[in-house]
C-alpha cells in the first residue's frame, strides 16, 4: 500500500512537471506579436503579464469553491457524509444576501451606506445558512447517525431538491431584488467599486486587477486562515480532529461527538453563506440553480484536495479555479468543465486519496 | 419538480385513455373520434422561466384571437389550452415535457392544430411526433432554418422532421437564414470591421451563430474568434479577457437571455471589452436587460428581432397592439404578434378544412395565400415558411428596447 503510494506520487510529479514544461512552451509560442497593434487599440498584455492575469482571474474564482468545498470537506471529514445540499444552501445564502442588500437600498446605495449593507449582508447570511445546516443536520442527518451510510446520502440529496425549490419560491417572492419572475437570474447589485488597483499604484501594464477582485480574496483568505488556526488550536478544533479520527475513541475519552459535529455543520454552512456573499457582489448575478454548478465544483475540489483535509480543500478549489480560467483562455469555456473534471480523474488514478488527503484504510 | 409530480399521473391517466381510444381505433378500422363540434387549438410553450415575460403575451395574444372570433370556427367551438414545456428544474423548456406534450396532443382527438415552439430545439421533439400522426403545428417563434429550409444545416434536416412525406410544420415568423445576413449588414453599417463570435451551444444560438459567422466572412469582417461558451458558469472573466486581448469592434452571443447572455455583458463591462454587444431575436426582451443590468446594457446592445417591435405596428398591426394594450393592461412583448397571428392562421386553417380531420385542417394550412396578417400580406411557401423577409434592428437605451429599423436582405 505503502510502495505504491510513493510509487504514485514520483509519477504525479513527473506528470506535473511535463505539464509545466508543457504549458510555459505554449506561452513562448503564443507570445504575441506587437505587428498588429492598432491605433485606439487596449495595450496588448505580455506574455508574462498574460500570465498572471489569468491567475489573478483563477485566484479569485477559486476562492469561491475554496469556501464551498470547506464545507464538503469538513463535513466529510467528520461523519464520512458527501452532503450533496451544500451547494443549494449557498444558494440559499446568495438570495438571502440579496434580499438584505435589496432591502437597504440595492443599486442606489454607495459609500458608507454600501459598507454597511454589506456587512449587514455578510452576518445575516452567514447566520442564516449556519443555523440551516445545524437545523439539518438536527432534523435529517442525525436520526440516521447509524444507519447504512446510503440513507443519509440519499438525504441529503433529497434536502437538495427542498432547497432548489425553496430558492426558486423566494425568488418569486413579491420582495426587493426578487424581479418579476421566479427563475430567472437576478442582478445582484454592484456595490464595489471597480477600481484598477495595477493603474491606480502607477504601474505601468495592462493588468488589470481590481478592488473587487481584491475584495474577494481579502475577505475569502481571512476566513480560510481562520478556520485553519480554529482547528488546530482550539479545544473544539481539537475535538473535531479526534471525532474525525476515530468517533469511538473520541466519545471514550469524552467528548460529545453530537455537539462536535453540529458545531461543523455550524461552521461549514456559514462558510457557504459567506461564500455566496462574495459571489453576489463579485459577479453580480444569482439564480435559483446556480448551486448545483457551484456544489459540483467545490465538490469536486474537496476530493481533488483530498477529501477530509482542510488545506486540501482550499488548494482543490484554488486550483480548480485557476486551471479553469487557464483552459477558457488557451481552448474554449465549452471545455472548461470537461478539464476539470479530466484532471479529477487524473489525480483520482495516480493519487486516489487527492492532493493532500492521507491514505486512510478505515474511510474507504 | 412540483409541476412533474402534478403531471406525472395526469399523463398516464392521458396515455392510458389514448391507448383505450386507439387500440378501438385499430379494431374498427378509422381514427381516433373526438367530441362532433369541439375543436381544441393548445400550445405548447415554456411557461416557467424568464422566458416567461416573452410566452405569456404569446399566450394572450393567442386567447385575442380566438375571442375575437367569437370561440367559433362556423359551427365548431374553439376550446383553447395553454400547456408548459418547461421544467422548474431546467428553468427554460425541457426535452422530456416538450415530447410528452407532443405525444398529449396527438393522442387528443380533439387537438386539431398545435400551436409552438418557442425554442427552436423543443421543435426539433415535437415536428417528428406530430407529423407521424398528420397534425399541424404552428409555430410563433422558431427561427432555426433546418427546421424547413431545404440546405447544409443537421443532417436529414429537414426531412427528418417530416417522416410521413407530408408538410406539418409552418411558422409565421422569418427565420435565422435572414437574421444572420441581417445581423451581418447591420453590424457593417455600424462601422464594424471585426467580431468575436460566441453562442450557447444549443441549436438555435449555435445555429444562427454560424450563420453570423459566414456571412460576416463574406462581407469582409474579420471573425477573431468563435466560441461555445458554458451557460451554468458563474462568470465569463477569463472568456472576456481573451476576447479583449482580440480587440473587436463587436461581440456576437448567438443565443437566449436563459443561458447566461446578461453576464457575458456584465463581465464585457468588469473586464473592459470596448467592443459592442449585439444578439439574435433571443434575448430580444426585458428579462435580458434585467439580467446584465440596464447601466451595462444601454447604448451597446444591439438586438435584431424578426418582424416589427409591437409598439411600431401599423395598419393592421397598430390595431392589434392597441386592443392588446387595453385589454390586459401591458406592453406585448416582441413575439405576442406572431402568437395572435399563429392562433388566426389556425383558425383560418380550420374554417378552410370544414371538418374535423386532422388531414383537412393542415391542408387547409398549406393552402394559405396572401394572408392579411398584422405585418402586411404574406403566404406559406412550399416549406411552410412565411413570405415575410424583413427583421427590425433594434438598440437598448434608458433600459428599454427601442426600435431602429427595419432591414431586408435579398
Amino acid at each position: 500500500m505503502r510502495l505504491r503510494s510513493l510509487g504514485g506520487s514520483a509519477r504525479l510529479r513527473r506528470a506535473l512537471g511535463l505539464a509545466l514544461l508543457l504549458t510555459a512552451a505554449t506561452f513562448l509560442l503564443d507570445t504575441p506579436a506587437s505587428a498588429d497593434q492598432g491605433p485606439g487599440a487596449p495595450v496588448r498584455l505580455g506574455a508574462v503579464e498574460e500570465l498572471l492575469q489569468y491567475l489573478l482571474i483563477g485566484i479569485a474564482r477559486g476562492a469561491v469553491f475554496s469556501l464551498i468545498a470547506l464545507g464538503y470537506t469538513m463535513v466529510y471529514g467528520i461523519i464520512e457524509l458527501i452532503n450533496f445540499a451544500h451547494g443549494d444552501l449557498y444558494m440559499l445564502g446568495a438570495f438571502m444576501a440579496l434580499s438584505v442588500v435589496a432591502c437597504c437600498g440595492g443599486e442606489s446605495l454607495s459609500g458608507g451606506a454600501a459598507a454597511g449593507a454589506i456587512a449587514l449582508a455578510f452576518l445575516v447570511s452567514t447566520a442564516f445558512t449556519a443555523g440551516v445546516n445545524f437545523g439539518v443536520e438536527r432534523l435529517a442527518y442525525r436520526p440516521l447517525r447509524n444507519a447504512p451510510p446510503l440513507a443519509p446520502l440519499l438525504t441529503a440529496i433529497g434536502m437538495s431538491f427542498i432547497f432548489q425549490n425553496l430558492g426558486l419560491f423566494w425568488g418569486g417572492l413579491p420582495i426587493a431584488g426578487m424581479g418579476s419572475q421566479a427563475a430567472a437570474p437576478k442582478s445582484f447589485p454592484d456595490l464595489l467599486p471597480t477600481v484598477n488597483l495595477v493603474q491606480a499604484l502607477g504601474i505601468p501594464s495592462g493588468l488589470s486587477f481590481t478592488t473587487k477582485d481584491l475584495f474577494v480574496i481579502a475577505t475569502a483568505a481571512p476566513l480560510m486562515v481562520g478556520l485553519t488556526l480554529f482547528v488546530r488550536f482550539t479545544r473544539l478544533g481539537k475535538a473535531m480532529r479526534a471525532t474525525a479520527q476515530n468517533r469511538m475513541a473520541a466519545q471514550v475519552v469524552g467528548i460529545n461527538a453530537d455537539r462536535v459535529i453540529a458545531a461543523t455543520f455550524l461552521i461549514g454552512g456559514g462558510l457557504a453563506g459567506a461564500g455566496a456573499v462574495i459571489n453576489g457582489l463579485y459577479n453580480n448575478t444569482i439564480v435559483f440553480d446556480m448551486g448545483y454548478n457551484a456544489g459540483l465544483m467545490a465538490f469536486t475540489a474537496a476530493v481533488l484536495g483530498g477529501i477530509g483535509s482542510i488545506p486540501g480543500a482550499m488548494l482543490g478549489g484554488f486550483f480548480i479555479g485557476i486551471v479553469s480560467s487557464f483552459s477558457d483562455w488557451q481552448l474554449a469555456t465549452q471545455w472548461t468543465p470537461a478539464v476539470v473534471f479530466g484532471l479529477l480523474i487524473l489525480v483520482l488514478i495516480f493519487r486516489p486519496q487527492g492532493l493532500l488527503g492521507r491514505e486512510t484504510g478505515e474511510k474507504a | 419538480m412540483g409541476r412533474e409530480l402534478r403531471r406525472g399521473p395526469f399523463g398516464v391517466i392521458a396515455l392510458a385513455a389514448a391507448a383505450l381510444l386507439a387500440g378501438g381505433g385499430l379494431g374498427s378500422g378509422c381514427g381516433p373520434k373526438g367530441r362532433p363540434g369541439i375543436v381544441k387549438i393548445v400550445s405548447s410553450l415554456p411557461m416557467q422561466g424568464s422566458s416567461l415575460g416573452q410566452t405569456q403575451t404569446i399566450v394572450d395574444g393567442i386567447r385575442m384571437a380566438i375571442e375575437e372570433a367569437g370561440g367559433k370556427v362556423g359551427s365548431f367551438t374553439i376550446e383553447y389550452e395553454p400547456w408548459d414545456d418547461a421544467s422548474a428544474q431546467k428553468g427554460s423548456w425541457d426535452e422530456t415535457v416538450e415530447a410528452e406534450n407532443a405525444r398529449r396532443a396527438v393522442n387528443d382527438p380533439d387537438v386539431l392544430v398545435y400551436i409552438g415552439t418557442f425554442n427552436s430545439g423543443a421543435a426539433k421533439v415535437a415536428a417528428p411526433i406530430l407529423n407521424r400522426e398528420g397534425l399541424l403545428m404552428i409555430s410563433p417563434a422558431n427561427t432555426w432554418p433546418g427546421l424547413t429550409k431545404p440546405g447544409n444545416w443537421d443532417p436529414g434536416e429537414p426531412g427528418i422532421y417530416r417522416p410521413s412525406g407530408k408538410l406539418t410544420y409552418f411558422r409565421v415568423v422569418p427565420a435565422d437564414d435572414i437574421q444572420g445576413p441581417v445581423s451581418a449588414a447591420w453590424a457593417q453599417e455600424l462601422g464594424v470591421k471585426s467580431v468575436y463570435i460566441l453562442h450557447d451551444q444549443e441549436t438555435y444560438g449555435k445555429g444562427i451563430a454560424e450563420i453570423v459567422r459566414r456571412e460576416c466572412e463574406k462581407r469582409g469582417i474579420a471573425v477573431k474568434g468563435f466560441d461555445g461558451i458554458d451557460k451554468k458558469a458563474p462568470e465569463y472573466r477569463s472568456l472576456m479577457t481573451k476576447v479583449k486581448g482580440t480587440d473587436p469592434d463587436l461581440v456576437y452571443f448567438g443565443g437566449i437571455t436563459q443561458n447566461n447572455a446578461g453576464q457575458l455583458v456584465k463581465d464585457m463591462v468588469a473586464v473592459g471589452v470596448r467592443a459592442e454587444f449585439m444578439g439574435p431575436d433571443g434575448v430580444y426582451e426585458k428579462a435580458f436587460i434585467e439580467a446584465a443590468g440596464a447601466a451595462n446594457a444601454n447604448n451597446r446592445c444591439y438586438i435584431t428581432f424578426g418582424g416589427i417591435p409591437p409598439k411600431n405596428l401599423t395598419g393592421k398591426g397598430k390595431v392589434f397592439y392597441d386592443t392588446f394594450v387595453a385589454k390586459f393592461k401591458k406592453e406585448p412583448e416582441g413575439y405576442a404578434v406572431y402568437g395572435y397571428e399563429a392562433a388566426k392562421v389556425a383558425l383560418e386553417a380550420i374554417r378552410r378544412a370544414g371538418k374535423e380531420e386532422r388531414e383537412a385542417v393542415r391542408a387547409g394550412c398549406a393552402g394559405i395565400r396572401d394572408f392579411d396578417g398584422m405585418l402586411g400580406k404574406w403566404s406559406f411557401d412550399a416549406n411552410g415558411d412565411t413570405s415575410l423577409k424583413f427583421m427590425s434592428c433594434n438598440i437598448v437605451k434608458n433600459g428599454e428596447l427601442e426600435f431602429v429599423k427595419l432591414m431586408t436582405v435579398d
